[in-house]
């Protein structure tokens, strides 16, 4: 198909600026990798790898891992990120399975509180975070949770937004005859929740795993308050707190930083399409 | 004869009983707690002393609170009035199927958002040091007379913040604006360009009211979590509120006296305060893509 040399030049106008802005994007990634990799008398002489006479004109040979290394010998961030992968993965995988459980029942069971559950969850999307922080605090405190895993773990075990998505995925998805005919086989209530609803909605379990792994992984504020000893720490609070310690060690910041962010990217380009469309069905359907 | 069984009582409750136990407990239970602790002075979670009203009230003549809701409401509205058209403009750009490659540039764009705030704040600490950080390097190797010595983390702090905040969101903003700009309908658009409409008229009457509806509720999105900004300038400030308070925040302060001076009382009430502004917000939002709809 030919195109009028005006559109022509128009799309190729478009992809300059894209290809542009792709490079901003992208640049602080690549300054942080970079830091990562070369000793600390070239983090000032060289914007992003070491110059030198190498292929490209980098110095290769002035790389090093010795800041990876460090971190895993000497200030043990292995344990962080234990800490870390253990905290996203219990949280997303408890917060996923309640939270469809709760739109299960919000959408394809009729009970008597069902439309006052249903304000409930609408309601309790709005109130802010920062404000349950203090009381929140002083009850795990009551509790005997603070300074435990079970007190990081367990307010996040069922988000109402979790909830709320179900409950929109499956009143749509789930047709209500499936489950009835289920019901005349025999089937039982539980074993139809997991054997049938579950894998229809499928994308769903998929990308609300990833959005609360991340969450888990990339929060700060509760850990930050609710932690104190310090084996206990996920990466978010260990690699600030590295920060008060080795505050002009860039080498080692950015290469703690480069082990916390990597995971995530990662994790996203292998599941990036079921998760960007969980993420946006909610808004978009309305 | 077959028996009809019905649903078993039991069976919604069991599938509710995770989320109404931990929300009576974790949510509506401290939500409660939060105006009991609002009209109380504490020290730690052990000593209180009821203080009435005393703390709204102090509040209102604290100079800190009102440069923490300054410096938080700037921050707001220079992050959606920027962000927010980048956004937009980045979807309406990807947004033609002639373009190659678009599932890479919205990899590329959505990128960033993954990464937590605390290691954006980590990244950009670095980014915006005087004369050795990237920015000012580049900058002043782009324009000779930019100052290398600029200070992005000390008077310039809010267009710094505004910029890192921008690097990271714009790109999620934007899959949400491509999501919308999926209901455009491609009928109208033709129509309104056989009737001789140009491109911003088109903009303006066909593409804005579809994507009004998810435009305004991620123009509340972005609010909601401008206001609640708290890990970014944390980091950026190395756990301090900044030069003159210059990176102070709302949720910065309540952190500051609920955990660092122990007055859980007086922190409560900043997020009172919080809550009511953002409850306010809201409701403005709703009015509004209400009478858009009628």
């Amino acid at each position: 198909m030919s195109q009028r040399p005006s559109a022509r030049i128009w799309l190729t106008l478009i992809y300059i600026f894209l290809i542009i802005f792709s490079v901003i994007t992208l640049i602080p990634f690549f300054w942080m990798f970079s830091a990562s990799l070369k000793e600390n008398t070239d983090f000032f002489s060289s914007l992003f790898l070491p110059t030198g006479d190498g292929f490209l004109g980098i110095a290769w040979d002035r790389l090093t891992l010795k800041h990876f290394y460090n971190l895993f010998t000497e200030i043990g961030i292995g344990q962080a990120v234990l800490n870390s992968i253990f905290l996203a993965s219990s949280t997303s995988v408890l917060a996923t399975i309640c939270s469809a459980m709760g739109g299960y029942a919000l959408s394809k069971y009729q009970f008597g509180a069902r439309t006052f559950i249903t304000t409930m969850v609408l309601s309790a999307l709005i109130i802010p975070g920062p404000l349950l922080l203090a009381p929140g605090y002083q009850l795990l405190y009551n509790l005997g949770l603070l300074n435990s895993y079970a007190g990081l773990i367990l307010p996040h075990l069922a988000p109402a937004f979790g909830v709320f998505l179900f409950r929109q995925a499956m009143l749509n998805a789930v047709p209500g005859e499936l489950l009835e005919s289920a019901r005349i086989d025999g089937a039982g209530e539980i074993r139809i929740f997991f054997t049938m609803v579950i894998p229809i909605v499928r994308p769903m379990i998929g990308a609300y795993l990833i959005i609360t792994f991340l969450a888990s992984w990339n929060n700060f504020i509760t850990p930050q308050i609710v932690l104190q000893s310090p084996e206990k720490l996920p990466l978010a609070v260990a690699i600030n707190n590295l920060k008060g310690v080795y505050a002009e060690d860039y080498g080692m910041l950015m290469a703690g930083t480069v082990i916390s962010v990597a995971p995530m990217l990662i994790l996203f380009l292998l599941m990036q399409k079921e998760f960007i469309s969980g993420l946006t069905s909610g808004a978009v359907k309305g | 004869m077959k028996r009809f069984r019905t649903t078993p009582i039991w069976a919604p409750w069991f599938f509710m009983g995770p989320f109404l136990f931990v929300f009576l407990t974790f949510t509506t239970y401290p939500l409660f707690q939060s105006i009991v602790l609002a009209v109380q002075q504490t020290f730690g979670p052990e000593y209180s002393a009821f203080v009435g009203l005393e703390n709204f009230r102090f509040l209102l003549s604290d100079p800190r609170f009102w440069k923490a809701l300054k410096n938080t409401a700037f921050f707001a509205s220079g992050s959606i009035c920027i962000q927010l058209p980048i956004a937009l403009a980045l979807a309406m750009l990807l947004n033609r199927p002639s373009l190659k490659g678009r599932a890479l540039f919205r990899l590329v764009f959505f990128a960033p958002s993954l990464i937590g705030m605390v290691f954006v704040g980590m990244i950009f600490r670095l980014i915006f040091e005087k004369r050795t950080g990237l920015l000012n390097v580049v900058l002043h190797s782009i324009f000779p007379a930019f100052d290398l010595e600029f200070p992005w983390l000390d008077t310039y702090l809010m267009p710094a913040l505004i910029l890192a905040a921008l690097w990271m969101h714009a790109g999620f903003y934007m899959v949400f604006f491509l999501a919308a700009l999926q209901n455009v309908s491609k009928d109208q658009l033709e129509a309104a360009s056989i009737d001789g409409a140009g491109p911003w008229q088109r903009f303006r009457h066909v593409i804005l009211p579809a994507i009004a509806p998810v435009a305004s509720f991620i123009c509340l999105l972005s609010i909601i979590g401008s206001f609640q900004l708290f890990e970014l300038p944390y980091v950026l400030l190395d756990n301090t509120g900044g030069p003159q308070d210059r990176g102070l925040t709302i949720v910065m302060y309540l952190y500051e006296t609920g955990f660092e001076i122990g007055d859980l009382g007086y922190a409560s009430a900043i997020g009172w305060v919080l809550a009511l502004i953002l409850v306010g917000l809201a409701t403005i939002q709703r009015t509004f893509s209400r009478k858009e709809e009628q």
